[in-house]
């Protein structure tokens, strides 16, 4: 197994602060129009498109702003952020400042998951070396009257709070619930103050973009999905880490790049991703086609995908913040379904319930978790069904595991 | 707690929140850091922090309770967070779940009856790479295998002498935690 070489990213060829300084010596609508003009779409997975959302901000009246970025990577199967913010915090910290800049915010606040505590002194130590250099704290390189203040918060180990509005109230002291939306935060946001919350990727893309030229990022990728992207490519395959790609490349492709074409599915998108099988490997990943936050797990010929199936359903059992019924109980009845499978005792009536729940789940919740939580399940239902139909008891011991675990 | 502790406590947290502008966003640093430092979100530590923000201690309750990272239980000093996500279940998690339980004696979710280790399962560590990791306290340990389990435990159980003397040599500016 081999890991993969951040020196062959994007990232390590844009020299920290260039992107910056120029991005300075333009003006907010400028900006924000260069944005548009490369396409970018948020990188944590939804592909909202950035500029709108910076537009949004930049057009509210109010005297106090809020750039956040979001670091609370808790996808399963996502570590780029971790990457970038080990190798290119600068640039995060660069891009955090652009858009600060471009929306007119004077204060910025990273996201830190808990799991990632051990970086939070390392990081801290990036922006008092920023605020000595001038980039950050009140005009920043000279520019008059451009002020951001960065500064650092930690999750507490609640997958929920990488959804934005969840994000926002915890960091306001309240349990990681997500919001009805509207109000959208980019009018109503953190203390109620118009708020961006964008991906450590995204921001990691804008002084690139800044100094490369929008041209550059648009012209990669597919019409719809421009630009690169970082894939977080982990589980049966020859090479892992993080690799960066253009949007739009297929499945296949990607899989003989990281030496696991043997695969018989790939989950992308993580646990809220789908489940793609060998025969749709001429899919492309896009946002058109099959989005990603940018989890690429690879399954291998002789993984049992009820197991799969069924570490992604415990997941969001333990993780569905239990606001809303649709996610709170459907997460629940779908594992109980998997436990069914598992020991040979679903009809196939009782699986087209199941079925029909995750449908209903995808309508009704109230956030990106419940309406994506039964994504695996469905994909694999459709795509396994001769595997995961009539087991055997004996098939059901070999693959069961007989450990604890813990719900809460 | 003695008195003088628990009036020690109270000040450094009001100390604490208004360091956060004297406001409810101050609410999940301040249990950060009263858990960093003891472990646990005693109830007494709630309504002082309730009492400082002027909300209801339930409302503390409800924040604590919702976070992983923070619990009203003492546990152990070393806290073992093994990831149980897929791609680290893939890279065979399960033995060193069991080594782990071998070691300690204890199964997932419990603690030492010496209150030195609890173990716990954690949801993606973001180590999927190089897996299976898992987290002891705030480091992380990555590619670890069930032969491996015992030098981490060993690694923990050095620090257990030094730690003690420090913490009687420095007398923190928390006091230390009551049994």
């Amino acid at each position: 197994m081999r890991t993969a070489d951040t020196s062959q990213m994007t990232f390590s060829r844009i020299e920290p602060g260039a992107g910056l300084e120029r991005a300075l010596r333009m003006q907010p609508e400028e900006i924000i129009g260069l944005v548009a003009n490369s396409g970018l779409k948020g990188r944590g997975g939804a592909g909202f498109p950035t500029h709108l959302k910076w537009q949004l901000a930049a057009d509210t009246d109010d005297d106090l702003k809020y750039v956040i970025c979001n670091a609370d990577e808790g996808e399963p199967g996502t570590f780029k952020d971790r990457v970038i913010l080990t190798n290119f915090a600068d640039l995060m910290f660069d891009g955090m400042t652009i858009a600060a800049r471009a929306i007119g915010a004077a204060k910025g606040i990273l996201y830190l998951r808990g799991e990632y505590t051990y970086l939070r002194s390392f990081l801290e130590d990036k922006l008092s070396a920023r605020r000595k250099k001038g980039l950050q704290g009140k005009d920043i390189l000279n520019t008059d009257g451009f002020q951001l203040d960065i500064s650092i918060r930690m999750g507490a180990g609640a997958y929920i709070c990488g959804e934005e509005t969840a994000l926002i109230e915890s960091l306001e002291g309240q349990r990681g619930e997500p919001r009805n939306r509207p109000p959208f935060p980019v009018n109503t946001g953190f203390m109620g103050h118009p708020t961006i919350v964008n991906n450590v990727e995204t921001f990691t893309w804008i002084p690139c973009i800044v100094t490369r030229g929008a041209a550059w990022f648009h012209d990669i990728g597919t019409e719809k999905s421009t630009g690169l992207k970082l894939f977080s490519v982990s589980g049966d395959c020859g090479k892992h880490g993080v690799f960066e790609f253009p949007m739009g490349i297929t499945i296949q492709e990607l899989l003989e790049k990281v030496d696991g074409t043997d695969a018989k599915a790939v989950q992308c998108g993580g646990a809220s991703g789908r489940c793609v099988p060998a025969r749709n490997f001429d899919r492309t990943i896009a946002f058109e086609d099959i989005p990603t936050g940018g989890s690429i797990i690879v399954i291998g010929p002789d993984r049992d995908m009820l197991e799969v199936a069924k570490n992604f359903m415990e997941f969001f059992v333990d993780e569905s913040c239990g606001q809303c019924t649709p996610c709170r109980e459907g997460n629940v009845k779908l594992l109980e379904g998997i436990d069914l499978l598992l020991q040979g005792h679903c009809s196939m009536h009782y699986l087209k319930e199941l079925c029909s729940l995750g449908e209903t789940m995808q309508l009704s919740s109230k956030c990106g978790l419940g309406q994506s939580s039964p994504n695996a399940f469905l994909s694999i239902v459709e795509h396994f069904k001769d595997e995961i139909m009539g087991r055997t008891n004996r098939q059901a011991v070999g693959t069961s595991k007989d450990q604890p675990c813990q719900m809460h | 707690m003695l008195v003088s502790e628990r009036e020690q406590l109270r000040e450094n947290i009001e100390r604490r929140i208004r360091d956060f502008g004297n406001n409810r966003s101050a609410l999940i640093p301040v249990l950060q850091e009263v858990q960093l430092k003891y472990g646990h979100v005693s109830e007494y530590v709630m309504q002082v922090v309730a009492d400082v923000l002027n909300i209801h201690p339930v409302e503390v309750y409800g924040v604590a309770s919702f976070y992983s990272f923070i619990g009203h239980k003492q546990k152990g000093r070393f806290i073992i967070r093994l990831c149980r996500t897929i791609s680290c279940d893939m890279q065979g998690k399960d033995r060193v779940a069991r080594q782990l339980e071998n070691d300690l004696g204890i199964r997932f979710g419990e603690t030492t009856p010496d209150d030195n280790f609890t173990l716990e399962w954690a949801n993606c560590l973001g180590m999927c790479d190089q897996g299976p990791a898992l987290l002891v306290n705030e480091r992380i340990y990555t590619q670890v295998t069930p032969e491996r389990v015992h030098d981490i435990l060993e690694e923990c159980r050095k620090v257990f002498g030094v730690h003690t003397l420090q913490e009687k040599e420095t007398q923190c500016e928390l006091p230390t935690p009551a049994k």
